[in-house]
């Protein structure tokens, strides 16, 4: 079941354009990961996904979820460095998104927790935020992340700053909640190498035309033989 | 001591102080942990000046000064918030543009009428005597909405505050949150100058919220600890402004400096002992 169409999306990033006539689907169960160098509009693409950003032309189409379902990994902020937040309030407050409510209800506080155990971070909940490693915090936001949807999650960049073994770690935790809880998934990630190992689709913003298609068809690029060497005919 | 604190209560201009006073340590205590969290301080200290110059024009003019300078107070608060968000001009520069601008505004009035008076002095520097029956009606009715309104949209505001663009892509009107928050700050602090002074308000809503920072680490424990520290540091130095005849507003800043002190220490002793 097809849950995302973009046809033909333009978006400028401040003035310039940033994105420049990109299609491609999210199908249930996808592990989509949009690669590419810096500037070629990938994060900008998300955020018009989301609809923080106005897309200037082309369609973005949802079916089956409408766009506040989608659990958001977004980039690391300045504002969270200092911010005094607990694990479990930052888990809770993904459970925001149907609508208006004044406190959060018991149904939320067990999807949290819910969350909070799949994730592995039951025995941190109480910790601070901010006090937390790299790889903990990104386990956290997923768990809020999660509370938001079970169908979609966009990650923006998720391993920017790990180290390698919890970068391998999180794309194990990803892979899983795509295999076993069948959450669809959409990453802007640097990592060619992790991207081609378990994804499905790979989506390729270059400033000279894109690249959208299955691991296989891609590796039969050019681009990638380039990178990953002409042995790799997978 | 307990002898001086019954006399402070005999005084009824004392008592209304204390009534005003309580409510907006507490509203300010609550809206500057969002402020100082969103990099938002000098709005505060902006807004307070614009409230200056709104008062001197409401005394020029010869009329109620709460009239005059809430809703002044609180259209600046939307421009600043509009600057801030607008990446081309830089908010903290606008906000000192604004802010000096109604400072100059206000003495200018004030010149051309009056001159500078003890009721300038008083929105200057506060004065406990300035609060009149009709005043602390007005400030209760205004803090219980700010109160209200912040305990309503406590989990919003946090979300918000933590995490903007992912409250918005989850569907929550950030805008308007924003706005809100913007528009409590200016109550609250038209409110609050009265007795503290245009140029020492902005320390109510900086130092509860830095100070509790120091030793809690989760929201809501910053939060309540703010609030509790707020209004304690406020009667403090209330207590103080009288009995040792000191301007209440500067009494209580010291003391909250004081406070911040206390809690950097615990703060550090806390870290060295987990």
């Amino acid at each position: 079941m097809k849950l995302i169409d973009c046809q033909n999306v333009y978006m400028n990033y401040d003035s310039t354009k940033a994105v420049n006539g990109v299609s491609f689907s999210v199908d249930s169960g996808d592990f989509l990961c949009i690669v590419g160098e810096n500037g070629t509009g990938k994060s900008t693409l998300l955020k018009g996904i989301l609809g923080l950003q106005k897309v200037n032309s082309g369609t973005i189409t949802f079916t089956g979820i409408v766009n506040k379902e989608i659990g958001y990994l977004p980039q690391k902020t300045a504002v969270q460095k200092d911010f005094p937040a607990s694990v479990r309030e930052v888990v809770l407050s993904g459970c925001q998104s149907r609508g208006f409510r004044l406190f959060y209800t018991s149904a939320d506080r067990k999807k949290a927790q819910k969350n909070i155990e799949l994730l592995g971070i039951d025995g941190i909940k109480n910790k601070p935020f901010n006090e937390l490693s790299g790889g903990q915090q990104q386990r956290v936001l997923l768990a809020r992340a999660l509370c938001a949807t079970d169908k979609l999650l966009l990650l923006d960049e998720p391993t920017t700053g790990l180290d390698p073994f919890v970068t391998a770690e999180l794309y194990r935790i990803v892979d899983e909640l795509n295999k076993k809880h069948g959450v669809a998934v959409v990453m802007v990630t640097h990592d060619l190498k992790n991207s081609v190992q378990y994804a499905n689709k790979i989506l390729c913003m270059e400033h000279d035309g894109d690249f959208f298609g299955t691991v296989d068809e891609y590796m039969k690029t050019p681009a990638a033989r380039m990178i990953f060497g002409g042995g790799t005919n997978a | 001591m307990l002898d001086t604190f019954i006399q402070m209560f005999s005084y009824s201009f004392m008592l209304r102080a204390v009534i005003v006073g309580v409510l907006v340590a507490l509203c300010s205590a609550l809206l500057g942990v969002t402020l100082v969290l969103k990099r938002y301080s000098m709005i505060g200290d902006g807004l307070s000046h614009v409230g200056f110059g709104a008062l001197c024009l409401a005394l020029a003019m010869n009329v109620a000064p709460l009239a005059i300078s809430v809703p002044v107070v609180v259209i600046a608060a939307f421009l600043l918030l509009r600057i801030s968000e607008n990446s081309k001009i830089k908010g903290d520069a606008a906000i000192a543009l604004i802010s000096s601008t109604a400072l100059a505004l206000g003495i200018i009035v004030t010149s051309m009428t009056t001159g500078i008076n003890s009721d300038v002095n008083g929105y200057m520097f506060g004065s406990i005597l300035a609060m009149s029956t009709t005043d602390v009606y007005v400030s209760i009715i205004l803090s219980a909405f700010v109160l209200v309104l912040y305990v309503v949209f406590y989990n919003k505001i946090f979300a918000v505050t933590f995490d903007e663009n992912f409250a918005r892509a989850t569907g929550t009107k950030t805008g308007m949150y924003n706005t809100l928050v913007s528009l409590l700050t200016a109550i609250t602090i038209v409110i609050g100058m009265r007795i503290m002074g245009a140029m020492l308000i902005s320390s109510l809503i900086i130092f509860p919220a830095l100070t509790s920072m120091r030793v809690c680490r989760s929201f809501k424990s910053v939060v309540v600890t703010s609030a509790i520290v707020s209004i304690i540091c406020f009667f403090i130095g209330l207590f103080i402004s009288f009995a040792f005849s000191m301007p209440a507003g500067a009494s209580v800043v010291a003391v909250n400096a004081i406070t911040f002190g206390i809690f950097s220490i615990l703060g550090i002793a806390k870290r060295k002992l987990s």
